[in-house]
């Protein structure tokens, strides 16, 4: 399989790429971001800073980007992914040595102008080498052990480090985003049963671990994990986040208190709510049918991610697409089953409405990788 | 790598077909998450809303204002005057040294206040108002106000508290308020909310005390917004309460100040009554405190004098001291022989100055005797045979239920703090109480007013306007609260059920006491006629006289430190003709009835006249003397009063 392959004649060039670019996709971005905007303006208490300014420059820089990236072949990105798999690897070593203190963990390279979180990047660039190794195998080859292997390994050294820093949701967006790539990508069901065996195992061993010298959890986390499974029991201490966030978010009713009405983020009920809990103030704001019109929306990004994967006929190309999408999915059902109480807080954002600058940019480019495999398309 | 088109093929059909399932999946746990945000915002809406409300909105307590006392005149006693107390917040102010320094030149503060304030404001939340200088000036205040942009933070605020313009005069009365303690809490099992408002003030003694149901008035509320950490963002709406009510006594203050005057430093007590209604016209306790000190928060300095001073400044004495009542008994014993039919007016019998009764010789305070005795011979030179013979005929059991019967051994009540009951002994309570049985020499003493028997001034003020009018007259402190009468007329009042001649007999020797050129009190008489008094001296003893002292001969009261002196005390009700106030004066340590006597005429004088009496009232021998006692108290009452102005 080569560049050649592709009959490059029925792939625009120059500038008539951009009227092939999946237009209603991005129409879908920005209508995402802009009720983040909109939330930001409200809870910084109807002003545009310090949040809903700085956020829609990011967004408007991740949309040049985005744009960017388009514009250069799928088949670029492809030969590249291992490289930017590896480049992530490093940095991600890299925080691990020298990253700062932040929020008793290590997360972010100062750049200057911008704090980059690699665990961020590394949420992309896995799902491209995970897609461009399964482009590269032969699919014969897909179930065999030692291929499966390999991906497992290139899935679980970033897991591992970024578990390490530690964060427990990245972690988990992590691993889930890579089974979902090798999922697709065809590994017999037996692999994936086997897999499920050992994370219940898993499971088991993190609480049976506790208390003990190998300890595989932080004591923060397990009193996360204790307050998910029983909030009231400490509603004013460590409980506090999912009671107050779910306080927030039934009384917000049928159509919410209205714009800037909401009275449990108003009055700082809430923790970080420009943050992780920025759907509360949504769903507090414009109720039952502002949190499922969004809800709506992020479905219409998955399917439009989904549909352009599945004309695609290049495997990389549908295989990173759907990745991208599956990652994406990940983030916001995390996030949301998080402030509805069904999920531990992990601390993952609401994809491209939280506050926070490189999951917006590493979102945005993970769109425009998904934009340049929808304009180089085989066609 | 080379691949085969159908491998390729059937790979891309599997990934198609895994790719469909996972978006399927995902599109399926969107619908649970729609789900659950349905369950949550809509199924659950009401209650998750109404845990918001409780959230968001704290309901806060206005301090109703607290009810004011009034005397029978309606002059007050207890008011309520704006306090300007100076806050600063510490968010607001930002160098807060720097603006304490600029409010000092100011205003004057107080080190140890700014010291407590400085303390509380590191300690609590930084947006709470913490009180830096209380009880200020309207002048301070104002020049506090004016300079207000130089002093970011610092806010002027008015309050309401509690000012008893009359200091020391009811101290002992009303008793006085103060901030609520944790022991007072926990000596409440649901306390109303209020007094969980921070400085918030109860009565702690005294009628403030027993009275603060009618006094504290009803909490009014405002909802207030707060935010997570309670600062208040606006306030909602506000229900203003309900003040408390007005209380007006029976007491007279001119007269009950006159009386703190004429007691002065003596360590007594006085009580005036009406005797046809019961109504406390005065009732004091001497020496007093000045109630406003306690308000304000006594200093330990202050609070020490007090307790540490032998005179007990704070002892209720008027109804919480009980003494032997002495000769003052001595009606009771006479009456209830009287009503046992022991006696009539001409009975006698014979004073040799001692009575022996089985082995045990009790003596006459006259060492001569007084030969024989009728009943008023007796109660007019206050002979102690004539009523030993009448105790041993009578006995103590009927004796006690005529104390009873005039007041003593009662508790009596009247929302004063430690109401004493005293004591009439009876044969059961010696036996329940003492380890020995009653002996026939306990009688005897009882029938003088000594040995077990305790009376409170209050009690003989009761027994005194009973003899009086006939009627069992109750003392009232409350004439109405909030305008409605409390009080119970004077033909309301039951009938003492005692012949009416007996007490016209009793009457007529306590008229001789003080009329009667033998009698004990006719130095201390008063001569117009429409307004003689008839009393009874009495002499407590408080140390037992041994054979060996009698023999040497008695040591004289002024001879004997204080302490250790015979207690004064008079009970008397005036105009004898048409008895209108019942009295009883106790001077502790007085050295004997002659310090009780002077001060009862004269509050007795001063009551029945409404202010300072004529001289004419007096014999002409006292006239001078009582002339220049009414300057002197006339100018202490004008200076004290000035004093006061100055001070509030």
């Amino acid at each position: 399989m080569s560049y050649l392959e592709h009959s490059v004649k029925s792939v625009p060039s120059g500038f008539r790429k951009i009227l092939h670019l999946n237009w209603a996709l991005i129409l879908l971005l920005i209508a995402v971001s802009s009720v983040g905007f909109l939330m930001l303006y409200s809870v910084a208490g109807g002003s545009f800073s310090p949040w809903a300014e700085a956020q829609m420059k990011r967004f408007l820089m991740g949309l040049v980007l985005m744009f960017g990236i388009a514009m250069v072949p799928i088949w670029f990105w492809r030969n590249v992914s291992g490289v930017l798999y590896l480049g992530s690897l490093v940095l991600l070593v890299l925080v691990e040595i020298m990253g700062s203190v932040q929020m008793g963990a290590q997360r972010w390279i100062d750049l200057g102008f911008m704090r980059l979180q690699p665990s961020e990047l590394m949420k992309i660039t896995l799902v491209m080498f995970l897609a461009a190794y399964y482009d590269w195998l032969p699919a014969k080859k897909t179930s065999r052990p030692f291929w499966i292997i390999l991906p497992i390994v290139i899935i679980l050294v970033p897991t591992f480090l970024v578990l390490r820093q530690p964060d427990l949701g990245t972690a988990l967006l992590l691993l889930m985003g890579g089974a979902m790539v090798i999922f697709i990508a065809g590994v017999h069901w037996a692999y994936f049963a086997v897999v499920f065996a050992m994370g219940i195992g898993l499971v088991t061993a993190v609480f049976q671990s506790r208390g003990q010298s190998w300890q595989l959890l932080k004591d923060y986390q397990y009193r996360r994990i204790d307050t998910f499974l029983d909030p009231a029991s400490d509603p004013l201490g460590a409980g506090y986040h999912i009671t107050q966030s779910k306080i927030a978010l039934g009384s917000g009713g049928w159509t919410g208190r209205g714009f800037m009405q909401g009275t449990q983020t108003r009055l700082n009920f809430l923790p970080e709510k420009h943050t992780d809990f920025i759907f509360t103030t949504l769903a507090e704001e414009f109720g039952f049918l502002g949190a499922v019109s969004l809800l709506a929306l992020y479905a219409l990004v998955i399917v439009f991610c989904v549909a352009s994967a599945l004309q695609n006929k290049d495997r990389f190309s549908a295989l990173m697409t759907m990745g991208i999408a599956g990652t994406f999915f990940l983030f916001f059902a995390v996030n949301m089953s998080m402030v509805m109480g069904m999920a531990p807080v992990v601390g993952v954002p609401l994809p491209l409405v939280s506050y926070g600058g490189s999951a917006m940019l590493v979102l945005m480019v993970a769109f425009g990788m998904v934009q340049s495999a929808h304009v180089h398309r085989p066609r | 790598m080379k691949r085969t088109a159908a491998e390729t093929a059937a790979s891309n059909a599997r990934m198609t077909r895994r790719g469909i399932l996972l978006g399927g999946a995902q599109l399926g746990f969107m619908g649970l998450l729609g789900l659950r945000m349905r369950y949550l915002q809509v199924d659950q809406a009401d209650e998750f809303r109404l845990l918001a409300e409780e959230n968001r909105i704290n309901i806060r307590l206005i301090a109703p204002a607290r009810g004011e006392i009034f005397d029978r005149n309606g002059v007050i006693i207890a008011a309520n005057e704006p306090s300007y107390r100076i806050t600063i917040v510490r968010e607001d102010a930002g160098n807060v040294e720097e603006v304490i320094a600029r409010l000092s030149t100011l205003i004057e503060l107080d080190d140890a206040a700014l010291n407590r304030a400085m303390t509380e404001m590191k300690r609590s939340a930084p947006f709470l108002p913490v009180a830096v200088a209380e009880r200020i000036s309207w002048e301070e205040m104002s020049r506090v106000a004016v300079n207000a942009p130089a002093l970011p933070g610092v806010t002027p605020e008015v309050g309401l508290s509690r000012l008893y313009p009359h200091g020391p005069d009811f101290a002992h009365v009303i008793g006085y308020v103060g901030p609520v303690s944790d022991y007072d809490l926990s000596k409440i099992d649901d306390p109303d909310q209020l007094l969980l408002i921070p400085r918030f003030q109860i009565g702690k003694v005294g009628l403030e005390a027993k009275r603060e149901d009618k006094l504290r008035g009803k909490a009014g509320t405002k909802r207030v917004e707060v935010n997570a950490v309670g600062r208040v963002m606006r306030e909602l709406d506000r229900r203003e309460g309900q003040p408390g009510d007005d209380l007006q006594l029976t007491v007279d203050q001119k007269l009950q100040s006159y009386i703190q005057a004429r007691l002065g430093e003596e360590s007594a007590a006085a009580v005036v009554m009406d005797c046809n209604t019961g109504e406390i016209l005065a009732i004091n306790s001497a020496p007093s405190f000045d109630p406003n000190l306690f308000v304000r928060g006594i200093s330990v300095a202050d609070y020490s004098a007090l307790t540490e001073n032998d005179h007990r400044p704070l002892a209720t004495k008027s109804v919480q001291g009980t003494y032997p009542p002495g000769s003052t008994f001595k009606m009771v014993v006479a009456l209830s022989a009287l009503e046992a039919g022991t006696i009539d007016s001409k009975t006698t019998h014979w004073c040799p100055g001692h009575l022996q009764v089985s082995n045990r010789r009790f003596h006459c305070w006259k060492r001569g005797g007084h030969g024989h005795m009728n009943l008023e011979t007796a109660l007019r030179e206050s002979c102690d045979v004539y009523f030993y013979e009448l105790a041993l005929e009578v006995g103590i059991e009927k004796i006690t239920n005529m104390a009873n019967r005039l007041g003593l051994g009662v508790k009596h009540g009247i929302p004063m703090s430690a109401v004493a009951g005293g004591l009439t002994p009876t044969k059961e309570w010696k036996a329940r109480n003492r380890d020995t049985p009653w002996v026939i020499g306990d009688t005897v003493n009882a029938s003088i007013g000594q040995g077990f028997v305790l009376a409170s001034p209050l009690q003989l003020a009761v027994m005194s306007a009973r003899l009086a009018s006939g009627k069992a007259v109750e003392p009232t402190l409350v004439k109405s609260i909030n305008g409605i009468d409390q009080t119970v007329p004077a033909e309301d009042v039951p009938d003492l059920d005692v012949n009416p001649n007996h007490l016209r007999m009793v009457r007529q020797a306590m008229f001789a006491v003080s009329n009667h050129r033998k009698g004990t009190a006719y130095s201390q008489r008063i001569i117009m006629d429409e307004y003689r008094l008839a009393g009874k001296t009495g002499t407590s003893q408080v140390r037992n006289i041994t054979a060996a002292e009698r023999r040497a001969g008695v040591i004289r009261n002024e001879d004997l430190p204080w302490g250790r002196r015979d207690h004064g005390l008079f009970v008397n009700f005036a105009p004898y003709d048409n008895p209108r106030i019942a009295v009883a004066v106790i001077v502790e340590h007085g050295g004997g009835s002659s310090a009780a006597t002077p001060i009862a005429r004269d509050i007795t004088l001063q009551a029945l006249f409404n202010g300072d009496p004529p001289l004419e009232a007096y014999p002409s021998k006292d006239r001078g003397r009582i002339r220049s006692q009414q300057e002197r108290l006339r100018q202490e009452y004008l200076a004290r009063q000035s004093n006061d102005r100055g001070r509030a």
